[in-house]
């Protein structure tokens, strides 16, 4: 009996200690970029030459790259180099996190490398210098030509340690590259990494070529080009560079796009002068019809899981967004405000659709839930559209064109890529001028 | 039949006994008295009615004057009391010096609360605009974010009565923590991310430990934002040591729970 009176006291007792724990609810925080210090990556005594590519400056050239891409986000705040006290040798073995933080630094990438045998071969650790603990380290070995691809896969490791979410540094862009008078404007496939470095283009330009699409799950590309005036899709292996024809369809074709699995191909074309929405597949190329509408539709665009299809159509008077299971029922319209809406991008997270939007002349990109509420206008401009997701759904990459005079002069196309707060507009650097762009997925998955 | 009626009557009795004794909210807490603030009254003028507007000027201003002469009368006692060492010095000179400083602290005294007197009644005049913009802002941010405010308060509620931090201590020390952490802004706003830290508090408000309540699900898989999440939390209390605590009641804070959650912002 004692024994059963004393649990209840004890009990409750121990009841009465929780009620007092004192809690303070933290609802807001400051939203600067995290500082964080990138030091020049340790290059070994024992690394030996290797042609075209200066060595002993290998490990700051590397850190730059992580530096700008840090940069290039918005979140991070990478910290000048002159400000380091600690030298990169002992650094990459203990810091004195007393040091870098007198500095204010939070975060810490250091790293080693050693080029022998004609490897490159790289390590880094990303310190907590708060916690005065190593977040997370790793080593790879590549070929040294590679050494750009090495810069943006440390960055990626780094960014999805601290953020949460997978990075999109170690990834291309292909793009409509763009020269001459605009009447008679030259029309090329470009392709560059995502921070402007080692553009190629993969077309002469003796055709006109549209809307290149990377597939979500490797590096094929498909694109609309004219041949004698009619439009054919093609389909194109980065890799290897071989290119072949999809098909030749009637009438006015639009954008082709990969289906999340790659398998198929999604378009719009006009059968019997109405444009409708097909797929492809690519292996037995049977093509399938999924709307039938005397309205014009266009755009399609799928969702990550495959189950629906986002698209424009102008069955309501104004073209507006819609959105419909994969086999074409179920069409809802999603959205409703005023103005004309078109180019409806899945984003790879599921969780949101881009789109341009024309309102009063003025072109937008925006983003919003894919039932169509919480619309944001992320940019405004003369002229802008097509945008294309970051392979994390965070980063938006779109064109812009400038007014032109009467003759033409003046006329410009951009890239540009802006994160889905609308914070962190930038202009891509691109050779030529550019249009309608579109990201790959991560190179290195 | 009976016996186990009594059995059941005494343990039900104990119950409600425990549960009296121990239970919080069955203690009736002494009334959290805040702070005595002491008011002055000071007499802007023989009428206390509300005056209008151009009226109210003149009657201040010459409220104003009417101190001043009160300043200047009451001023010269200062040096009256200079005057008196100069007097014959009599045998009890000590009870003399005494009185002598009294007097000199006298005015002193009246000098510095005086001249408050006048500076709050400046500070009225000018502000009352401003104090009724000021309410109209807050209203208006009230109707913003309504469910804020709300949520808000039934926190503090909740901690002013279970706990030993006053709203302002608890307001400072949010407003503290609010300086160190920086939020990870690629997070979802869609999903539950609150972190839950369990702070040990040393006297100084340095750290003595620190726990993340949930910390199992910073490492299973599908779960990267939390942890990254909770790691920007774990940096912000770090970086903000020592913390902002009371300088008394130490056995009621030194175990301390701040929930970090993003989500009000990431919505924003």
């Amino acid at each position: 009996m004692k024994k059963i009176f004393l649990i209840f006291i004890i009990y409750f007792s121990s009841l009465n200690f929780l009620y007092a724990l004192i809690e303070v609810d933290i609802t807001r925080g400051n939203l600067d970029p995290l500082p964080i210090a990138v030091s020049p990556l340790h290059v070994d005594i024992k690394s030996t030459e290797y042609e075209g590519i200066k060595i002993k400056e290998l490990g700051i050239d590397i850190s730059k790259i992580i530096e700008r891409n840090f940069k290039s986000t918005g979140l991070f705040n990478p910290l000048k180099k002159e400000a380091f006290v600690q030298k990169p040798d002992i650094a990459h073995l203990k810091p004195r996190f007393e040091d870098w933080r007198l500095i204010k630094a939070q975060a810490l990438v250091t790293g080693k490398i050693l080029v022998k045998d004609g490897k490159l071969k790289v390590e880094f650790r990303l310190w907590d210098l708060t916690a005065a603990k190593e977040m997370t380290a790793l080593a790879f070995t590549t070929t040294p030509s590679n050494w750009r691809r090495v810069a943006h896969i440390i960055s990626d490791k780094i960014y999805e340690r601290l953020t949460g979410e997978e990075g999109y540094f170690d990834t291309r862009i292909i793009y409509v590259a763009e020269s001459g008078p605009k009447e008679q404007r030259i029309k090329k496939l470009g392709i560059m990494d995502q921070d402007g470095a080692n553009t190629k283009y993969l077309t002469l330009g003796n055709e006109l070529v549209l809307t290149p699409r990377f597939s979500p799950t490797n590096q094929m590309v498909t694109y609309l080009s004219y041949f004698r005036n009619l439009p054919r899709v093609y389909l194109l292996d980065i890799e290897t560079g071989m290119q072949e024809v999809v098909g030749n369809f009637p009438g006015m074709t639009f954008a082709p796009r990969f289906s999340p699995d790659g398998k198929k191909i999604i378009m719009s074309f006009a059968e019997d002068g109405n444009s409708d929405i097909y797929t492809m597949d690519l292996e037995t190329r049977v093509v399938e019809r999924i709307t039938n509408h005397s309205s014009i539709d266009t755009s399609p665009s799928f969702s990550p899981d495959g189950k629906y299809i986002v698209f424009n159509s102008d069955r309501s008077g104004l073209q507006q967004i819609y959105v419909m299971r994969s086999d074409g029922n179920e069409v809802k319209r999603i959205t409703f405000g005023s103005g004309i809406y078109g180019t409806p991008v899945w984003s790879p997270r599921g969780d949101l659709i881009a789109f341009t939007k024309v309102r009063k002349g003025r072109f937008y990109i925006g983003v919003m839930r894919t039932d169509g509420s919480g619309e944001r206008l992320l940019t405004e401009n003369f002229y802008q559209e097509a945008p294309s997701w970051s392979p994390n759904g965070r980063v938006l990459v779109f064109y812009r064109e400038t007014k032109s005079g009467s003759k033409g002069e003046g006329f410009s196309a951009t890239l540009w890529s802006i994160d889905i707060t609308g914070y962190n507009e930038r202009k891509l650097a691109t050779k030529t001028d550019a249009s309608d762009p579109s990201w790959s997925s991560l190179l290195s998955k | 039949m009976t016996k186990s009626l009594i059995y059941s009557l005494m343990f039900h009795s104990v119950m409600i006994l425990l549960t009296v004794l121990t239970l919080p909210f069955m203690i009736r807490q002494p009334i959290d008295l805040p702070p005595i603030v002491s008011v002055e009254l000071i007499q802007i003028s023989d009428k206390t009615n509300i005056p209008f507007a151009p009226k109210a000027r003149k009657i201040i201003e010459e409220t104003k004057k009417k101190e001043e002469r009160v300043v200047s009368d009451q001023a010269p006692p200062a040096a009256k009391a200079k005057e008196k060492p100069d007097r014959i010095p009599l045998p009890d000179d000590t009870k003399e010096k005494k009185k002598i400083v009294k007097k000199k602290q006298n005015p002193e005294e009246i000098e510095p609360q005086i001249r408050q007197s006048s500076e709050f009644e400046k500070k009225e005049i000018v502000d009352t605009n401003q104090i009724a913009a000021l309410i109209d802002k807050a209203k208006e941010e009230e109707a913003v974010k309504k469910d804020k405010v709300a949520k808000l308060t039934q926190s503090s509620v909740k901690n002013s009565f279970a706990t030993g931090l006053t709203l302002s201590e608890e307001d400072a020390l949010r407003a503290q923590i609010f300086g160190c952490w920086s939020v990870p802004l690629g997070l979802p706003y869609d999903k539950d991310l609150l972190v839950r830290i369990k702070l040990k508090l040393k006297k100084d408000g340095t750290i003595m430990k620190s726990e993340i309540l949930d910390h199992q699900r910073m490492n299973r898989p599908g779960q990267k934002f939390y942890k990254a999440l909770a790691e920007s939390a774990l940096r912000a209390v770090r970086l903000c040591q020592p913390l902002k605590v009371p300088p008394t009641g130490y056995e009621k804070w030194r175990d301390i729970q701040l929930n970090f959650n993003p989500t009000e912002m990431l919505k924003g």
